[in-house]
């Protein structure tokens, strides 16, 4: 499998590591419900089969965290970018 | 037509053939000479010598021969090579023909001609599928013992050598446009194709030489022979510089892609098995991984048997597999042969045969029309034409002598030494299928074609189901064009060359009846048509469900000649059509590979890389010896002449550090150079205490949790100026520290205005511990850094210049001595443990290593890896105070989850035995006196265990239910591996200088 680098251009599976569901979002420590909001966060996942945004770092490159996005059915990757974190976009 | 002193070579015809005959070769199989030809494989020189048994078969012993002239093969396997080379199972029907090659057959015992296996045979009834299942049921305890090493010495295939492999195999990555896999007529157009576009072109073949079937059959191209047609595409091929082509290279896997229709395949290039030895510098294979946009598979088709009594007799070859003997390595099958075909294409053998002199008996079809100008081609002769027949048995000893012919009910019987079959093509669909794509049932052609396809690959030819030359010409061109125009070069028309035309009808035809005799499927797994019949009647009808039943299809062969036929069998037994039945999945690799070529390099000390401190070499002279940790090498103990105990080494080096000074290569620990205006922010929200606070020129240890609550690693974090600090992490977790703290800055909180590197490899460390570690640094450093107390004191630290070179100095310890740890640039690091020896010479300096390290810190109840094991929270280890209530931090919230704050957690407490001489062991699960060794009763375990020389007996730290609460308890620590049951006294985690005085002196 090859993953597109947006700095290091097209680069084997084997630079990267896999870290899971980009759709992760730290909650709010301080709301009232944070705890359930926090276990929610941290073990609930969606499994789709099909395209699936999740996140890879380039560990054996740039070190960046990429936001992959991989059809979980045929590996085929659609698009790579930069995390964009709520607000940033 | 030997070359004269040469072996004869009875078989070999006068003029026909690619083979080289001014280069005879000689080689030996079994013991005796022959000769060949360059050019030859191992069976066709075996043929062309006249040699028909090969082999002896997996389950009964049955004499076998040379069935066909691929890689396909299923029987004709041979031991090649000797000694530390000795390779069993090689196809002889690929395995090049060269100067001195020495092959052996297989699975027989005397000798090939006798083998006393054979009367295995005799016992064939109830050696059926499922056999050993059903038979060996009881009792259980047998099997391990008796049953299956006398099962595996009567039945199996070739010995492997046990010798390390003295030859050298590596990996290879290459990249292309356009890559085309096989270089018969189709893969040669596709070639050529998109060779003319400028497009880069990688093309592979299993082969040694191009052309596929056009080596193989009397075809004309333009005017010309196939085969010198293929010579001068191959030619402007070469001529071309953006296309490689690889012979005898197999691409044996597909695999993910990418984007946009890219993918990896994987082959495996033989670049030495033609020679004895692999030339000087070469290796015997190698492994590449090829990444290209697009692919054109034009793998070709594999004839298929028919199956009938004793078609495994030596002498019954595949139709194409006789057409490829005499054309391509002019060698005759045998003296009087016949054929046996359900297709068109297999009357191509008896015309062939026929051109090379060879007597043909008789042809029977098993197609009760067959069209008027094929019988008309042989009817010339006196050969015998049957329609609508069958060949129902093949005799012989030990080789072909007759068959029997059975037609519209009667019986007769030919004499002949050679039985050609045709049962129709099979395209190679295997590469289609390696993604999980299903191949379709196509009713014209009685086969399976290629599906749903990779993206980004066109399938072509033979392989498609298209089996005409002129089928093969027009698709691979279209193919190979379209595939360099979809990566963006354009291309020229290249005119369709001239054929002739070619009768490619066949009719389904798979298995004979009324025969009595046994009738194969799986020639190699010695699968028949009554163990189909048997799997049938039992149940086990599904095509999974036969394959693992029977284990038909299961063999080295995976099944190329025999899984459809046993799936038509199973389909007709049980009323189904095929495509009902369905097929089984074919993954990779195509054909064999053998492991070495896929570990590559990576054999040895070069398994994985070997990190070394720039400290090693110095350790070495002072006779260290090694142990891993992760990928680097660290200092176990420092053995002086004549020391042999390690208990007593390890003894000696922690009293020396606690009473004078030692020296230990801390270098490996992770190293983490943070800097920004947000390094201090980040670092608050990744360790569970505060960091903000921390004035330059101090060190703090802080532990990391994960979200989850666990604790993640722990270390210290130096703030050496503004906005820069340096951080330090366990060995074990530097590079997943690294990627947390990479994830926080630039996932977490992109707005964090900070940057980090590793620095771990760029700085050599030295732990200097003990009373006297000041005297010894005073002496070192000189007027480089005032290392009083009141100046330096305990977790102080500096950076400063030292002779020329930059330094740092930390005052922290892990040993619980007044400590310094010392860093330099790593280049000099070298210098650097010699100038600390020889400052400490007058102290006795002692150079201590990892084991010391542990003793010393199981007496301070210092946590490691064992303790940081991913199970445990900060609270757990005692270090629940240290979360700071003033901010937020990675795990904070979660880890005042009830589960992570419940009061029965195990929690980190210290052990002694109450038999002070007795050892304790780490991983004995804690109990409590007098209880059943049950799980129910299991109150937590021992995870670090040390002999503690202050103490003078063995102590160790654990995790125990409420164990805070009980100091002072007796309970016992159990293994039922190492030392049983044990007494001990729970105590305070820290066993030596509870109130830290020495850190402060």
């Amino acid at each position: 499998m090859r993953i597109q680098c947006p700095f290091c251009g097209e680069r084997d599976l084997s630079e990267f590591a896999y870290l899971g569901d980009a759709a992760f979002q730290r909650p709010d420590p301080d709301a009232p419900d944070a705890e359930a909001k926090f276990v929610d966060a941290v073990y609930v996942r969606n499994n789709p089969a099909g395209p699936h945004d999740e996140l890879w770092y380039h560990a054996a490159g740039c070190r960046s965290w990429l936001r992959v996005t991989r059809n979980t059915r045929t590996h085929e990757i659609l698009a790579v970018a930069f995390p964009t974190p709520p607000g940033h976009s | 037509m030997s070359a004269p002193g040469q072996p004869k070579q009875p078989n070999r015809l006068a003029q026909a053939g690619l083979v080289d005959r001014s280069r005879p070769l000689s080689f030996r199989f079994d013991g005796a000479h022959y000769s060949g030809f360059a050019g030859d494989t191992l069976a066709s020189a075996l043929l062309a010598a006249g040699v028909r048994l090969v082999g002896r078969s997996f389950k009964y012993h049955r004499p076998r021969g040379v069935l066909t002239a691929g890689s396909e093969e299923p029987n004709a396997l041979v031991e090649l090579r000797g000694g530390a080379r000795r390779e069993p199972n090689t196809r002889a029907t690929v395995a090049e023909l060269y100067e001195g090659l020495d092959a052996r057959s297989q699975n027989r015992w005397p000798s090939l001609a006798l083998d006393v296996g054979a009367i295995n045979s005799l016992f064939a009834p109830i050696f059926v599928a499922g056999f050993y299942y059903k038979t060996f049921m009881w009792p259980a305890a047998l099997w391990e013992k008796l049953y299956e090493p006398a099962i595996r010495r009567a039945a199996g295939l070739g010995r492997a050598s046990r010798e390390p492999d003295p030859d050298s195999y590596e990996k290879a990555h290459a990249f292309c446009d356009v890559l085309i896999i096989g270089a018969g007529p189709a893969g040669l157009a596709a070639g050529l194709a998109a060779a003319r576009s400028a497009a880069r072109v990688i093309l592979c073949d299993e082969d040694f030489l191009l052309g596929g079937r056009l080596n193989s059959e009397r075809h004309e191209i333009d005017g010309r022979s196939g085969s010198a047609w293929t010579r001068e595409v191959e030619a402007e091929l070469r001529a071309h510089p953006e296309v490689r082509i690889l012979r005898r290279t197999t691409v044996f896997g597909v695999y993910d892609g990418g984007m946009s229709g890219t993918h990896t395949f994987a082959a495996l290039e033989r670049v030495s098995d033609h020679l004895s030895i692999p030339p000087q510098h070469q290796p015997r294979q190698r492994v590449w991984r090829i990444i290209a946009k697009r692919s054109v598979l034009a793998s070709g088709a594999v004839e298929r048997p028919i199956v009938f009594g004793g078609n495994d007799r030596p002498g019954v070859m595949m139709a194409s597999a006789v057409r490829s003997y005499v054309n391509r390595f002019g060698v005759i099958p045998g003296r009087r042969a016949a054929l046996f075909t359900t297709s068109d294409d297999g009357w191509k053998t008896a015309l062939d045969l026929a051109a090379a002199g060879v007597p043909l008996a008789a042809v029977i079809d098993a197609r009760s029309v067959v069209l008027p100008q094929l019988i008309d081609a042989v009817k010339r002769s006196d050969t015998r034409v049957f329609c609508g027949a069958q060949v129902v048995d093949a005799h012989g000893s030990r080789a072909l002598e007759r068959i029997t012919v059975e037609d519209g009910g009667r019986r007769s019987q030919i004499q002949i030494d050679a039985l050609a079959v045709s049962g129709g093509w099979n395209p190679n669909v295997a590469l289609c299928t390696h993604l999980g794509g299903r191949p379709r049932w196509s009713d014209a052609i009685a086969a399976f074609v290629p599906g749903d396809v990779p993206r980004g690959m066109s399938v072509v030819g033979a392989a498609a189901g298209s089996f005409s030359l002129a089928a093969a010409l027009r698709e691979g061109a279209a193919a190979g064009a379209e595939a360099a125009r979809a990566t963006g070069f354009a291309t020229v028309d290249v005119p369709e060359p001239r054929v002739t035309d070619e009768l490619t009808a066949v009719q389904p035809f798979w298995c004979v009846s009324g025969t009595r005799s046994k009738a194969f499927v799986d020639f190699q797994h010695d699968v028949t048509r009554e163990d189909v019949a048997l799997a049938a009647r039992e149940g086990f009808r599904s095509v999974e469900l036969l394959k693992r039943y029977t284990t038909l299809g299961m063999a080295t062969d995976q099944g190329k000649t025999s899984s459809i036929n046993g799936h038509a069998i199973m389909a007709a037994l049980t009323e189904r059509t095929i495509p009902e039945l369905g097929t089984t999945t074919s993954r990779p690799p195509y054909t064999p590979v053998a492991i070495a070529a896929l570990a590559g390099n990576h054999r040895g000390t070069h398994f994985k890389p070997t990190r070394l401190t720039s400290g090693h070499a110095w350790a070495q002279e002072r006779g260290a010896t090694f142990m891993e940790a992760g990928d680097w090498l660290r200092a176990q103990w420092f053995a002086a002449p004549g020391e042999t105990d390690w208990l007593k080494i390890v003894t000696r080096e922690v009293k020396a550090v606690r009473s004078s000074v030692g020296v230990c290569d801390v270098s490996t620990l992770g190293k983490i150079d943070i800097q920004g205006p947000d390094a201090a922010a980040l670092l608050d929200r990744v360790y569970i205490n505060l960091f903000s606070t921390l004035p330059i020129g101090k060190v703090r240890y802080g532990l990391m949790l994960r979200e989850d609550g666990l604790v993640l690693d722990d270390g210290t974090s130096a703030h050496l100026a503004a906005n820069h600090y340096l951080m330090s992490t366990t060995t074990a977790n530097a590079a997943k520290v690294m990627r947390h703290l990479e994830h926080a800055r630039q996932v977490l909180w992109p707005e964090l205005d900070v940057q980090m590197i590793s620095v771990t490899e760029q700085w050599a460390q030295y732990a200097i511990a003990g009373p006297n570690s000041r005297r010894l640094l005073e002496r070192l450093l000189g007027s480089a850094l005032d290392v009083s107390n009141a100046a330096f004191p305990y977790l102080g630290c500096a950076q400063f210049s030292w002779r020329g070179v930059p330094a740092r100095l930390f005052r922290i310890s892990f040993s619980g001595e007044l400590a310094y740890e010392l860093a330099i640039p790593a280049r000099y690091g070298d210098a650097a443990i010699r100038a600390i020896m020889s400052a400490g010479e007058e102290f006795g300096i002692t150079p201590y290593g990892i084991e010391a390290l542990g003793a010393m810190r199981i007496e301070k109840g210092h946590v490691t890896g064992n303790e940081l094991n991913g199970t445990t929270t900060a609270a757990d280890l005692g270090m629940g105070r240290m979360m700071s209530t003033k901010k937020d931090f990675i795990g904070r919230v979660l880890a005042q989850r009830p589960g992570l704050v419940d009061a029965n957690r195990p929690v980190l407490v210290g052990i002694r035995p109450t038999d002070r001489s007795v050892r304790l062991y780490a991983g004995a699960h804690f109990l409590t006196l007098g209880s059943e060794v049950s799980l129910e009763n299991d109150q937590g375990y021992v995870t670090s265990a040390a002999f503690s020389p202050m103490l003078g007996h063995w102590i160790g730290l654990g995790l125990l239910v409420r164990g805070r609460e009980r100091l002072g308890e007796r309970i016992r620590t159990h293994s039922p591996t190492r030392g049983g049951d044990t007494e001990v006294e729970v105590s305070a985690s820290v066993f030596f200088d509870p109130e830290g005085a020495r850190l402060h002196s």
